[in-house]
């Protein structure tokens, strides 16, 4: 019985939600709890990104603000990964689900292209990235803004964790989104010119950034044309982090010292052992 | 602080199909909402499935998308094996026992329309729970509710596909002004012998009714 060989290094899931996880994560939080703890709450980048299609090809847009909780984790976080030569992904949701889904795909598309000796589509990549989000039935919370240029043009796709996705000449995503959009639809054109395409983008980040809580630091671009990309970290530095207009400090004596009294702490060796590294 | 997109994707929607002598009219409009945020206002909710058989979807996005999509891959394996056009009752049977099946996971309610050369234009409607009925008229969607009165009264058996397509458009324009979940453009289909003609009536050119 032949074989044919399969293009993804991936296990072949029969179907359905693998609960593998879900019984050693249900005895890791009873035993975290035990102790008095709670375990981490997910780090989520709280985002604003985007896309646009414009005359040459596309235009992907991310703040560079993650957080957990209500404190900034990263200051300046990357958002907008690498799928193939020709195409990038921003995502938003939760941190590690976005940087893990795109780098799963990532590398199956790698396969897939080394396999039909072409450069990857972005319908490719959108189909592989649907699929295994609807697999997960929302559980892995990623959502993404798929863009690139392939030998059909430039395409963009938003993709939700649910596993819908829509194939849109602009879109936006993440707690930012409905500021970005708005930027969107006032002043998006179709087959604009690349700096025009490239103002609007940033005008749309910068609308989530200063809105939006769960948004901020700079806003990162990435122009993806035929045969090029530009993958501008940092495009614009919108919150550069300000200059203190004196010194805060308190001179010695500030605090008047009224008594001093020192007592040594007499501590004993009880007992002294040595473990040695293993370094074979 | 909750990023939109936690919210699944639905296209609570209105979606209709109409049988004429020759062919099919297939409509829908063009919303997709994330709560009370339109997440897509160009929808395209008429999805072809084979050469000249489409399916209109309402309910979750992704669960449709899904579906379509393995029934699309199905049915055009089985029309490869089977060196013909594809039957419109098979795509529909297909869209049935994976509705069927999977109804306490899934949420989608599918009208199948299309022509095919053995029994001309039909629709058949497969809603949430996995039933299948072929009807002359299917209405699907939340904003279907409005329109049953509009649908029950105005439909004449052998309309001509003009006047289908009249109907249709003015059926979905009713429901769109009262159905909160449903807007945008209407989108037609006609699908017949000889082959498939698309339609955008974009919101300013929708037919005027006087109270709306």
């Amino acid at each position: 019985r032949r074989i044919m060989a399969t293009v993804s290094v991936c296990k072949y899931y029969p179907g359905g939600f693998s609960f593998d996880n879900c019984k050693r994560n249900a005895l890791l939080e009873a035993d975290i709890s035990k102790l008095g703890f709670s375990s981490p709450a997910a780090r989520k980048t709280g985002t604003t990104i985007c896309g646009v299609v414009y005359k040459d090809g596309v235009v992907l847009g991310a703040d560079t603000r993650a957080t957990e909780g209500m404190i900034v984790a990263d200051k300046n976080c990357s958002k907008i990964h690498y799928i193939s030569p020709n195409i990038y992904c921003c995502g938003a949701g939760t941190a590690a689900d976005t940087e893990m889904t795109t780098q799963i795909i990532s590398s199956n598309l790698e396969l897939h292209s080394l396999s039909t000796g072409r450069l990857p589509r972005v319908a490719t990549a959108n189909r592989m990235l649907k699929q295994m989000l609807f697999r997960y039935q929302g559980y892995i919370g990623a959502a993404l803004v798929l863009g690139g240029v392939d030998c059909n043009g430039p395409h963009l796709y938003s993709i939700y964790p649910h596993g819908s996705t829509d194939k849109l000449p602009y879109v936006t995503m993440g707690s930012g989104s409905l500021a970005a959009m708005a930027v969107f639809e006032d002043r998006y054109r179709p087959n604009m010119e690349e700096e025009e395409a490239k103002r609007l983008v940033r005008d749309a980040i910068a609308a989530g950034i200063f809105n939006d809580l769960g948004s901020g630091s700079n806003i990162d671009l990435c122009v993806i044309t035929k045969g090029k990309v530009d993958y501008l970290r940092p495009h614009d530095v919108a919150n550069k982090k300000g200059v203190r207009t004196g010194s805060y400090r308190y001179k010695h004596g500030t605090t008047g010292v009224l008594t001093k009294t020192v007592t040594p702490l007499n501590l004993e060796v009880v007992e002294e052992s040595v473990q040695t590294m293993d370094t074979s | 602080m909750d990023p939109v997109e936690f919210l699944s994707k639905l296209e609570k929607t209105t979606i209709m199909a109409v049988e004429f002598d020759g062919g099919v009219v297939m409509g829908a409009d063009s919303r997709t909402t994330t709560g009370a945020y339109i997440a897509n206002r160009v929808t395209d909710k008429l999805t072809p499935i084979h050469e000249r058989i489409f399916c209109c979807r309402s309910g979750s996005a992704a669960d449709t998308q899904a579906i379509a999509d393995a029934v699309t891959y199905q049915l055009g394996f089985h029309s490869i094996e089977l060196d013909e056009a594809p039957l419109v009752q098979t795509a529909a049977s297909l869209f049935r026992d994976m509705c069927y099946r999977y109804r306490e996971e899934l949420m989608a309610g599918i009208i199948v329309a299309g022509w095919d050369p053995r029994r001309g234009g039909q629709v058949y409607t497969v809603p949430v729970g996995g039933m299948m009925t072929r009807q002359p008229v299917s209405v699907g969607g939340s904003g279907s509710s409005y329109i049953y009165g509009y649908v029950d009264s105005n439909y004449r058996p052998a309309m001509s596909k003009e006047e289908c397509l009249k109907f249709t458009a003015e059926a979905l324009t009713l429901a769109m002004e009262r159905d909160g979940s449903s807007g945008g453009v209407v989108r037609l289909a006609v699908i017949s012998e000889q082959g498939v003609e698309r339609q955008v009536i974009l919101g300013n050119q929708l037919p005027k009714f006087s109270t709306v």
